[in-house]
């Protein structure tokens, strides 16, 4: 045990003393507030040795780089290479992006991302949708060759790029496409098909994933084979718990649902033959850093001890860098507020102090002004130096850990690691993930805990600065004018689209496309790997994913109040 | 006839266009729901067409359309479409992220009244229910009362 506490000024033994401030405190404060996290936890008014169960103990939490990574997975932590700057930019078209992009770049984010409309998401081409909406909320990318002039001046061997890229995964394609008419070998390749978690888009509903359950986990498999043979430094498989917190589960639900989604797509490598200690290594995360500081640190770190024992005793993975738990952190756009917009400075300040004390691996601070529309480029700047003045002027990166021994934080990593393993139970007695988002389970649980919250703010409960306190009179001006993307260039983007699809010869066409047919017949065939071969032979995203909806099933949402 | 105290708005809470973020449409239904309404909710990705044949169908009296991520910019085109179908009476509000410069272009195309973020349901639902009674009003024949 540690020595215990002694000042001359104090008398008596310890336990004289918590129990003469536990009177005062009683005394002074009167009749006291009733304080739980969002997660559900108590929240008591001061934490001690009492309330972390490994104190005193000789190196009670380990050592970074060490199992079970509490205190982070790599030994040098954010004081050797802090985080990726991974902001999300997408918007209009290619050529608009790319200038973006070269922008941003210059200005120091280390790495690209690319988000596409929401046309390409829901897996539609440009030239069946409505074209107001086209390039309003990502670049309009249809196939290889606007994929190539987003990403002109870009090193593919070097920079690291993170796809926005629901299954069947066409913007990889596309990109693998443009790295191969560069003459840049795929094994140089290095980024992250965001959201290729199939489980995580279709419980909540974020951006569509484009086909059925069972369809979109066939592919999901093929992907993760296809890049673990062929596209070595690449992280197919991105278990993604953004979607289901901003959707309104709780913190602890959040982890839960990811880590069970990642064990059960884990487990659907293995039993494809897969290997974890090839295959893991190659899993990444994705989370919401939402304002509730402490709670957000916690779930962190109970994450990613949970996840080491998980793929060590679950999964079987023997190798380390199969158990690190990477996670690219974004803070919550629903924590942003419409009133006295400037105030999301701070939140986005305190959020992005969460996933650092947090261990992250890659953060996207949100821009102020995204409570209006997609960020503006002198929001993003803020967001960005948000970032730098954290690092470089605060020195939050300086110590490893800073918060590890805290009685508080210590003491609710511990009651967060419960209240996840308490809910991954849950989804395990029903079946594991898959069957738990089928039978329309999780989509239950994230509804209740969404209407919960939406209660908590209503009540008073949870103050929300300019929206139920502290409210102000609203100066319009502070509230930026938003501004579309410019149609005329939107329109010269289709006419070239439609022009690039007619030139196209119509035999090739159909040959790619009767390709896609019998590799979702085969099932020994890898559906992604026809992808990228209808990329090359010129094939649109609504193309393939259309044929691969009638070949693999559409999905449908299931939807709950 | 129907007094005051029965009179039951019927409101249809929808999606269009192609986001699918539907945590507030999902709110709101429910608080509809709880506050007496008959509420008919689908899940996202409705299109123009089909969003009017569901309000004719279950003959709506409120129309909610929820966006997140510009989808608000085709509500334009439904309300012409409403009109076309003779269910201009029918009243229609919009709820999420739309900029102050396009409120405008809303309101001036007949949407009833955008609700921003911050909103409380209480505010949401008396509005809805007095929005239904107008409409109900508006397509009551002339003399009749509702």
């Amino acid at each position: 045990m540690n020595k215990a506490f002694e000042s001359p000024l104090i008398t008596g033994t310890a336990s004289d003393a918590k129990a003469l401030w536990e009177g005062e405190y009683r005394e002074a404060i009167g009749t006291d507030r009733a304080s739980a996290n969002v997660s559900g936890i108590e929240v008591r008014p001061l934490y001690g040795p009492d309330d972390w169960s490994h104190y005193g103990q000789p190196d009670p939490l380990g050592y970074p780089g060490q199992p079970d990574y509490t205190r982070g997975i790599y030994a040098t932590m954010h004081r050797g290479r802090t985080w990726t700057q991974r902001q999300l930019i997408g918007l209009g078209t290619p050529a608009d992006y790319n200038q973006r992009l070269l922008g941003i770049m210059a200005r120091g984010a280390t790495a690209v991302s690319l988000i596409p409309c929401n046309s390409v998401y829901r897996g539609y081409d440009m030239d069946s949708v409505e074209p107001e909406l086209l390039g309003t909320c990502g670049v309009v990318v249809d196939n290889a060759d606007h994929m190539d002039r987003c990403l002109e001046g870009v090193d593919l061997s070097r920079i690291s790029c993170a796809l926005n890229d629901p299954s069947p995964f066409t913007l990889l394609a596309f990109m693998l496409v443009t790295a191969e008419r560069r003459g840049v070998d795929w094994r140089t390749v290095t980024g992250t098909s965001n959201q290729s978690d199939y489980i995580s888009h279709y419980v909540a509903n974020h951006m569509f994933y484009r086909l059925s359950l069972p369809g979109a986990r066939r592919v999901l498999m093929d992907h993760i084979a296809f890049c673990n043979e062929r596209v070595p430094r690449w992280n197919p498989m991105s278990v993604v718990g953004q979607h289901t917190q901003q959707a309104g589960a709780t913190p602890a639900e959040a982890m839960a649902f990811t880590l069970s989604t990642a064990v059960q797509n884990a487990e659907d490598c293995i039993a494809r033959g897969m290997d974890p200690d090839q295959f893991l290594p190659r899993f990444t995360f994705f989370f919401d850093i939402s304002l509730s500081f402490f709670e957000e640190i916690a779930k962190f770190r109970a994450g990613r001890r949970i996840w080491a024992r998980l793929a060590r005793e679950r999964l079987g993975a023997k190798k380390p860098a199969a158990w690190r738990f990477k996670f690219h952190g974004q803070t919550s756009g629903v924590d942003l507020t419409r009133q006295q917009p400037l105030n999301n400075i701070a939140r986005v300040t305190a959020q992005a102090m969460a996933g650092i004390f947090g261990g992250l691996q890659s953060l996207h601070t949100d821009a102020y002004d995204e409570a209006f529309a997609t960020p503006s480029e002198a929001g993003a700047r803020i967001a960005v130096a948000t970032q730098n003045i954290l690092r470089e002027e605060a020195h939050l990166t300086d110590v490893i850990d800073p918060l590890g021994g805290s009685f508080y934080v210590e003491s609710l990593t511990d009651a967060m690691e419960e209240k996840i393993l308490a809910i991954m139970k849950t989804i395990d007695d029903a079946g594991g993930m898959y069957k738990a988002v089928e039978s329309g389970l999780v989509q239950r649980m994230i509804g209740a805990s969404a209407l919960r919250f939406q209660r908590r703010v209503e009540s008073g409960e949870q103050t929300i600065v300019g929206v139920n306190a502290y409210r102000a009179e609203e100066d319009a001006a502070t509230r930026p004018a938003v501004e579309r993307p410019d149609a005329a260039k939107m329109r010269r983007h289709l006419d070239d689209f439609a022009a690039c699809k007619a030139a196209r010869s119509s035999s090739v066409v159909s040959a790619a496309l009767d390709a896609l047919t019998r590799a979702a017949e085969d099932p020994h065939a890898n559906v992604f790997a026809a992808v990228v071969d209808g990329a090359r032979a010129g094939l649109t995203n609504e193309e393939i994913c259309s044929r691969l909806r009638r070949d693999l099933g559409f999905g449908q949402p299931l939807a709950f109040v | 006839m129907t007094t005051a105290e029965e009179f039951r708005p019927r409101v249809l809470v929808t999606k269009i266009g192609l986001d699918g973020h539907d945590r507030g449409s999902r709110i709101v239904a429910a608080a509809c729901r709880d506050a007496g309404m008959e509420v008919i909710y689908t899940p996202p990705w409705q299109t123009i067409a089909a969003v009017v044949k569901l309000a004719l169908e279950e003959d709506v009296d409120v129309v909610g359309i929820s966006s997140l991520a510009t989808d608000h910019l085709i509500v334009p085109k439904l309300m012409n479409a409403l009109r076309e179908a003779g269910l201009g009476h029918m009243r229609v509000v919009v709820g999420g992220i739309v900029p102050d410069n396009e409120e405008a272009l809303l309101l001036e195309c007949g949407v009833r009244q955008v609700f921003h973020p911050g909103g409380t349901m209480d505010v949401i639902t008396t509005r809805i229910r007095e929005y239904a009674h107008e409409a109900r009003q508006a397509s009551a024949p002339a003399g009749q009362e509702t």
